[in-house]
């Protein structure tokens, strides 16, 4: 058998007890092949595991451990970092949980999480740099670790309590849904729960649009008296929460 | 060869230490970190490195490079790892003797090669091509193996042999490794010290392992046994002083009680029976 021919057959015999393959390196390699079928399995529950250890605790030891199983039949690792390997767990759950769609997004944010945590280092702007802007034409880069979802549930409050040994509350589905925020400040991930009104700002800029535009948006939804207040209260949070990483000009070139 | 003496004894660097490592001088000449947990983009984990780098030489022991890989070795990873090592401009860099990856599949797992020669020149290829990317020597770990292959041509000291001529690659032996193989596979520990060879071991590892249902199974989760230990000393015959290290993964200790297997290492005196 050629070295590939092994490594393929090898790679089937870990994914899948299958006869055939155990065939293929004979009956004295079966004990062996347990510990490299055990120790993969293993290695690929652990991290699902230390990744999403709320929604853990929300299911159960034995629905969780059912989930990871039906995850790794489904969706073996690709990536040489097993940072990587929770990333579609939150749509396996959403297949095997249909009717708890609290579940996947509770895995979803704690992915967002553990990848915000080592997300690439910016530093966020200091509000001394905003003195000199030209906010008409202003565009606010943000942070390359922020991510942003809607969610049906009140998956969030169901996290922030098992996270603070608290008792959870029962999932529920939200009659609209909220729109959660995931970054990471200095060394911290974390997430707040965004207003409408902020969730398309924040999405409207990270699509490149100026500052101004995203002013003109909040003037024609909530009128001039609190449009222009809300704005600046926005851009205060952002600042506030290291969501902006510099400023340029719609015209070329950075200016903070 | 010069063997660095300043670099003798040495830790794993794991997550329940990072604190004391960065706030008082822990009695180790070297640490060495997983590669792939610092081969990220930011974050807390790659600033605890940085700040661990100042007070301590660091060393980076890979889990996922495959040089035994028969579709040939990751570009994106060779050039992240690139990337860390010009950072940390680490002592040593080292990977291991196996295979992870196949077709794009990641088992994150050492997994075995058959000692053939269609293999050697697998891992002879990629081993040099990882050296050319890396502008560095490797050094590549014996692992511990679980099944043997029918159709091996050599023993895997011989492999290590023809793998340090053909490449000028360095090895990390793994003391352990070699117990735990030795017994799952039925061949004498002191026929492979004799076999390697010494003039390429730049670093030695020591850990535990368990009994596992048919076989011993290299846990790292408990302290270094004595068949390890009298192993190491043995090994010291026929290596002479060389970087060595425990490492522990799994149901890790206060560091102090690492500290005090690492002063056992310090006391081992050589054997005379590989002598």
């Amino acid at each position: 058998m050629s070295l590939l021919a092994m490594q393929r057959n090898f790679r089937d015999r870990l994914q899948q007890e299958s006869p055939a393959v155990t065939d293929s390196f004979g009956s004295s390699a079966a004990p062996g092949l347990r510990v490299y079928q055990n120790t993969y399995r293993a290695q690929l529950i652990d991290c699902l595991a230390s990744t999403c250890e709320q929604l853990r605790a929300w299911i159960g030891d034995e629905a969780f451990f059912a989930a990871a199983a039906t995850h790794i039949d489904r969706s073996p690792p690709h990536a040489w970092t097993l940072d990587a390997y929770p990333s579609s767990f939150p749509s396996t759950l959403a297949d095997i949980h249909s009717d708890s769609p609290e579940i996947a997004e509770l895995a979803w944010l704690e992915v967002a999480l553990a990848d915000a945590f080592v997300g690439p280092d910016h530093d966020p702007l200091p509000p001394s740099a905003l003195a000199d802007v030209m906010w008409e034409d202003a565009v606010l880069l943000l942070t390359p670790n922020m991510r942003s979802r809607s969610m049906g549930t009140n998956a969030p409050a169901i996290w922030s309590a098992l996270a603070a040994a608290q008792e959870p509350p029962n999932a529920i589905t939200l009659p609209t849904p909220s729109h959660v925020l995931v970054w990471r400040s200095g060394f911290t991930s974390c997430f707040r729960i965004l207003e409408a009104d902020e969730a398309a700002a924040i999405d409207a800029m990270a699509a490149g649009q100026s500052f101004g535009t995203v002013c003109n948006d909040l003037v024609a939804q909530h009128g001039e008296k609190q449009g222009v207040p809300r704005a600046g209260e926005m851009l205060g949070r952002w600042v506030k929460d290291g969501l902006i990483i510099g400023v340029k000009d719609s015209k070329p070139g950075t200016i903070g | 060869m010069t063997k660095p003496e300043i670099f003798r004894y040495g830790l794993g660097l794991r997550k329940p230490h990072y604190q004391d490592f960065l706030e008082r001088r822990v009695p180790v000449d070297f640490v060495e970190v997983i590669s792939e947990n610092f081969m990220i983009d930011g974050g807390r984990p790659l600033d605890i490195l940085r700040r661990v780098r100042d007070r301590y030489p660091v060393a980076l022991h890979g889990v996922s490079m495959s040089v035994g890989s028969a579709d040939g070795l990751d570009r994106r990873y060779l050039a992240r790892l690139r990337q860390l090592v010009d950072e940390i401009d680490p002592i040593f860099v080292s990977d291991h003797l196996c295979w992870t990856r196949i077709d794009g599949f990641q088992s994150h797992d050492l997994l075995p090669l058959p000692y053939t020669q269609e293999a050697l020149d697998c891992v002879c290829a990629n081993v040099a091509q990882a050296q050319d990317m890396l502008g560095r020597t490797m050094l590549i770990e014996n692992p511990s193996s679980y099944i043997a292959f029918a159709d091996s041509e050599m023993t895997e000291w011989q492999f290590l042999d023809a793998l340090c001529a053909r490449t000028g690659c360095e090895l990390l032996l793994d003391v352990n490794n070699i117990v735990v193989s030795a017994a799952n596979h039925g061949f004498d520990a002191i026929d492979y010290l004799h076999g390697i060879p010494a003039a390429h071991v730049r670093q030695i590892h020591l850990a535990g392992h368990s009994q596992g249902e048919d076989l011993l199974v290299d846990t790292h989760d408990r302290p270094v046994p004595e068949s390890v230990w009298a192993l190491y000393a043995c090994a010291l015959d026929r290596l002479g002083p060389v970087a060595t290290m425990i490492e522990r993964d799994d149901d890790i200790p206060p560091l102090e009680t690492l500290l005090m297997e690492l002063d056992i290492a310090r006391a081992v005196q050589p054997s005379r029976r590989a002598a």
